[in-house]
């Protein structure tokens, strides 16, 4: 499958990165966002574009182990990164443990936030593997959902926490 | 087997339905689909790609009122990428205008709308020009090179004054300058008894406009097929075959050659539930370029071009007697519906439920209600979760905690004193709303003890006199769902109140189903899937639910107004049951056996004598398709059916309720609240799946208290949307919701075997009363009372002269 873009001739930068594990060679518009370069150029539809303008966090993908507002980054940004979408992170091991929380905490309506709340929850247990339910929803804030009105993320994300807090060596 | 009375099975009580083992009704199971959305492998609109396929773009008026004196397109089309530049008199003589009227409403009116503005635009937003090109970002380069000579006019903007006797007529053509609609209701001696009360009180109450913001925009794909005649259009909708009915028609196609696909959808809320002009213009340039057409809207036209709601001026009036017995609710009330009223459904509806639910809970003697609903040059209205029932759930709750507080009465004692009985129904309200059978009291007992009301009250005296104005704050609620015939398609709007599921048996003795209805996160997958499996005795993983695909679906309404699960869940109910006689006299021809002896367990059919298997299922589905000759001895096996379910006892629906308390503190030198608790007892009948019911009240609940606390779209006097950002328009966040605490009461209707009500929307419709509610009673000992929404910080520190 090809995917569109609007480069006219000689108008791109080309970038290598690493996608989803995966060596990547593009030529770039200078113009392109990071998310319209993931779903229009790769074809990974799983990062979710909902404001354009950085505030609803769906479009939240992991850059060098960071989360990162893809409609806010610019796919030259992405040069010589490691970058991951939902769609790579399914065997990571925190994101696992939160996808299995996720859907037994019924943590998700339309899961047009999901794989964005997934990321962000991920960066927060890396650095808080024993997190306050408090400082759950103050570091989801910046992902907004609709549907759920959050107390089932919280949870999930919770007990993704203790789950992996138990197969990390017992409750500390 | 059940029993069954007047051929319908005789419910009860709830627990016929919730003692089912395993994944059946009344499991709480994790939702059918629940992996594709947390895996990224959901398929919204937008990641639909289709060869050939041309990205649009729209110029929309950047004012509120102007003429369109000439458009000039000769640039953007000569633009490299760009493959069509096309103008609402291009359009024109395509397709039939929308007309957004119901025609059962005596005296509503409205005016053709044409997917393109002709002459006039008359909304900030408003879609003028279409650009196509490879690319969206070539489309919106563009729309910077077309050139558009504007005439600016007078802007429309306050309903009141769009009302005056020398407004400006938005619609020249209509009779009555800018009035959409008018309702008056007077039953009962309203004067005398206000004359004859101990008390009465009004409030003038208003709510800011609001709008769904549903995290995916709105968007379609188009493609029509010349070879085949055959227009398929995907979509996230809720009403995929009302969809179809209105693009055919209005593009005069037969509705066998338009194919409508429901794909996932990212939130909807009522939000797509229209027909938007933009979409409309998107799919008729498919037909005109035999492209594959793709349209989804970016943030900003979101908030100028999806549906806004609730932006009522209500004067509301509550009378009561020296026994504290409420005499009277009266309401005056005056709705602005932007530009025009929305097509197939109009935009007056939150106003005749404002008329038909006064005052709803409570038995009282005399009802006043006047409405006018005025077109204004803003956004056009249309439906959001609750539509008008949080309104006259906010007016007549705002109006009985004032009564209850002047009087001195504990708000608790004096709605059960004014309470309808439960034992009281089925009744008919002074409007004449038919209500089957609510349960208000036995709510708010359950809501009582769930909050420990009592040590509340002692915490918030407490509270008090360390300083700290807390405040608690209930809301009584009726909510609508399995709509009748007198919603929509009396007035002739092409909704279909009669929903048809098909369960069809594969060889290997799976199940695949098929309904029109959607799932935009409501679980209405799950729960066909769960009523399906259970009655077929099957797991889950043997029964799959396909959606709304109008090519492979029985017509369907759609999912709105909380019908989802009562209706289409009753289709598949009534589906199921009807496959499950047709297997067991096939089991019973097949291997000899009477067929009262044998039952469906697990995927076998067992003979209840001796308790064998017979064979399983899928045996018996091979059988039945590749080896019909053995059924030789009885018809031929009919191992797909259809089966259609319409609510017809009660025209104007089936009434849910329930009850919601809140409890807030107040920083009386900020004027921020902080939302400390939150609960809900709400009766939706039988309850398939109560986790999934539980976070349909959760989530509505969080949307009630942002209209309460946060959200608008604040116009100024031009007509201009100010905060059309997600950064400036503020929804709820999770740092500052609170957890929420959730009660059942099962009343199951009867008016279907299943027994299941609606539930998506009574989060909502209470949840905005009782934070006003809370916020009001934790600043009474102030004197501070806040009547407009949202409660923002400013309202409050003006409301206890802290500033003004």
């Amino acid at each position: 499958m090809t995917y569109l873009n609007d480069l006219g001739p000689g108008t791109g930068l080309n970038i290598e990165l690493q996608l989803n594990g995966q060596p990547v060679r593009a030529q770039v518009s200078v113009r392109q966002n990071l998310g319209d370069f993931l779903r229009e150029s790769q074809g990974f539809k799983g990062t979710h574009i909902g404001c354009e303008h950085g505030v609803c966090g769906a479009c939240t993908v992991r850059v060098d182990g960071r989360a990162v507002r893809s409609c806010l980054s610019l796919a030259v940004q992405a040069d010589a990164a490691q970058v991951f979408t939902i769609e790579g992170l399914s065997d990571d091991p925190v994101v696992r443990v939160l996808q299995d929380s996720f859907v037994n905490c019924h943590a998700m309506q339309c899961g047009f936030c999901t794989a964005g709340m997934l990321l962000t929850a991920a960066e927060l247990l890396q650095v808080q593997p024993e997190p306050s339910r408090e400082e759950v929803r103050e570091y989801l804030s910046g992902n907004y959902c609709r549907c759920t009105g959050y107390e089932s993320i919280v949870n999930a994300v919770m007990d993704a926490a203790q789950t992996l807090r138990k197969a990390g060596g017992g409750e500390r | 087997m059940r029993p069954r009375l007047c051929g319908r099975l005789a419910v009860e009580n709830a627990e016929v339905f919730t003692i089912y083992k395993g994944e059946g009704i009344g499991a709480a199971v994790p939702r059918v689909g629940a992996k594709r959305l947390v895996q990224g492998q959901a398929h919204y609109c937008d990641d639909l790609e289709l060869p050939r396929m041309v990205h649009v773009c729209f110029l929309r008026s950047p004012y509120a009122h102007a003429r369109i004196a000439s458009i000039d397109t000769a640039v953007a089309r000569a633009m490299p990428g760009v493959v069509s530049v096309l103008t609402g008199a291009d359009l024109r003589s395509h397709c039939e205008p929308f007309l957004g009227i119901l025609s059962h409403l005596p005296g509503m009116v409205s005016a053709p709308q044409w997917p393109l503005a002709l002459e006039t635009a008359r909304w900030q937003g408003e879609p003028v020009v279409m650009i196509a090109a490879q690319t969206r970002a070539l489309a919106e380069d563009a729309l910077a090179l077309v050139e558009v000579d504007w005439e600016p006019l007078e802007p429309v903007v306050d309903p009141e004054a769009a009302l005056a006797q020398d407004a400006t007529a938005i619609h020249p053509e209509l009779e009555k300058a800018n009035l959409a609609y008018e309702a008056r209701v007077d039953r009962g001696d309203f004067a005398g008894e206000v004359a004859r009360s101990a008390l009465c009180l009004s409030l003038n109450i208003s709510t800011t406009r609001v709008t769904a913001v549903t995290l995916e925009p709105r968007g379609v794909v188009a493609k029509w097929d010349a070879g085949r005649e055959e227009l398929t259009v995907w979509m996230g909708t809720q009403v995929p075959h009302m969809m179809q009915s209105v693009l055919a028609k209005h593009l005069r196609l037969s509705e066998n050659r338009v194919r409508v696909v429901g794909m996932e959808t990212g939130g909807s809320f009522g939000l797509k539930i229209h027909a938007y002009p933009d979409e409309f213009a998107a799919v008729m340039l498919s037909r005109l370029l035999g492209r594959p057409v793709k349209f989804i809207a970016d943030r900003l036209e979101s908030f100028s071009s999806d549906v806004h709601a609730r932006a009522h001026n209500a004067r509301v009036e509550i009378a009561v007697s020296p026994d504290h017995r409420i005499r009277a609710f009266g309401v005056d009330g005056l709705l602005g519906i932007g530009a025009y009223s929305k097509h197939p459904r109009g935009s007056v509806n939150e106003v005749r439920h404002v008329v038909n639910l006064l005052g709803a809970p409570y038995q009282f003697a005399a009802l006043h209600a006047h409405v006018r609903v005025a077109f204004q040059n803003k956004t056009p209205y249309g439906m959001y979760r609750g539509v008008g029932h949080p309104i006259v759930c906010l007016l007549t709750e705002m109006a009985v905690e004032c009564a209850a507080r002047k009087l001195k009465v504990d708000p608790v004692e004096f709605r059960f004193k004014n309470y309808r009985a439960d034992s009281d129904y089925p009744a008919e309200l002074l409007s004449g709303t038919k209500l089957e059978a609510l349960s208000h009291e036995a709510c708010l007992r359950q809501l009582v003890s769930l909050m420990d009301y009592p040590a509340l009250r002692k915490a918030q005296a407490q509270a008090l006199a360390d300083g700290r104005y807390q405040g608690i704050g209930f809301a009584t609620f009726v909510e609508n769902s399995n709509h009748g015939a007198a919603t929509y398609g009396r007035g002739g709007a092409p909704i279909a109140a009669n929903d048809g599921c098909t369960v069809c048996l594969q060889v290997d003795g799976t199940v695949l189903c098929n309904s029109g209805v959607t799932d935009t996160g409501q679980g209405t997958e799950t729960a066909l899937t769960q009523i399906v499996a259970h009655t077929l005795d099957l797991p889950l993983s043997a029964v799959r639910m396909q959606l709304g695909d109008t090519a492979a679906a029985p017509v369907s309404g759609g999912n709105w107004g909380s019908r989802g699960t009562g209706i289409a869940g009753e289709a598949a109910l009534q589906a199921s049951l009807a496959l499950k006689d047709e297997v067991l006299r096939c089991a019973s021809v097949l291997w000899d056996v009477p067929q009262g002896r044998i039952s469906l367990n697990g995927g076998h059919l067992v003979d209840s004598i001796g308790g064998q298997s017979l064979g399983t299922l899928a045996q018996l589905c091979q059988a039945a398709y590749v080896r019909p000759d053995l059924f030789k001895s009885g018809p031929i096996p009919q191992f797909a059916v259809t089966r259609f379910y319409a609510q017809r006892e009660y025209d104007g629906g089936i009434y849910t309720n329930g009850v919601q308390a809140s409890m807030v503190e107040v920083d009386i030198r900020t004027g921020c609240v902080s939302l400390l608790k939150h609960w809900i007892v709400d009766d939706c009948g039988v309850v398939i799946n109560p986790a999934l019911a539980d976070e349909q009240l959760r989530g509505a609940i969080v949307q009630g208290i942002g209209q309460a606390l946060l959200e608008g779209c604040l116009y100024d006097d031009q007509g201009q949307l100010m905060n059309a950002t997600m950064a400036e328009y503020l929804t709820p966040m999770a740092g500052e919701m609170p957890d929420i605490y959730v009660g059942h009461v099962v009343t199951p209707t009867r008016s279907s075997e299943l027994g299941a009500k609606g539930v998506a929307e009574a989060g909502i419709t209470g949840a905005i009363a009782a934070v006003v509610n809370a916020v009001n009673d934790a600043l009474f000992p102030l004197n501070g009372q806040v009547t407009d929404l949202p409660v923002t910080p400013d309202r409050i520190l003006k409301a206890i002269g802290v500033i003004h």
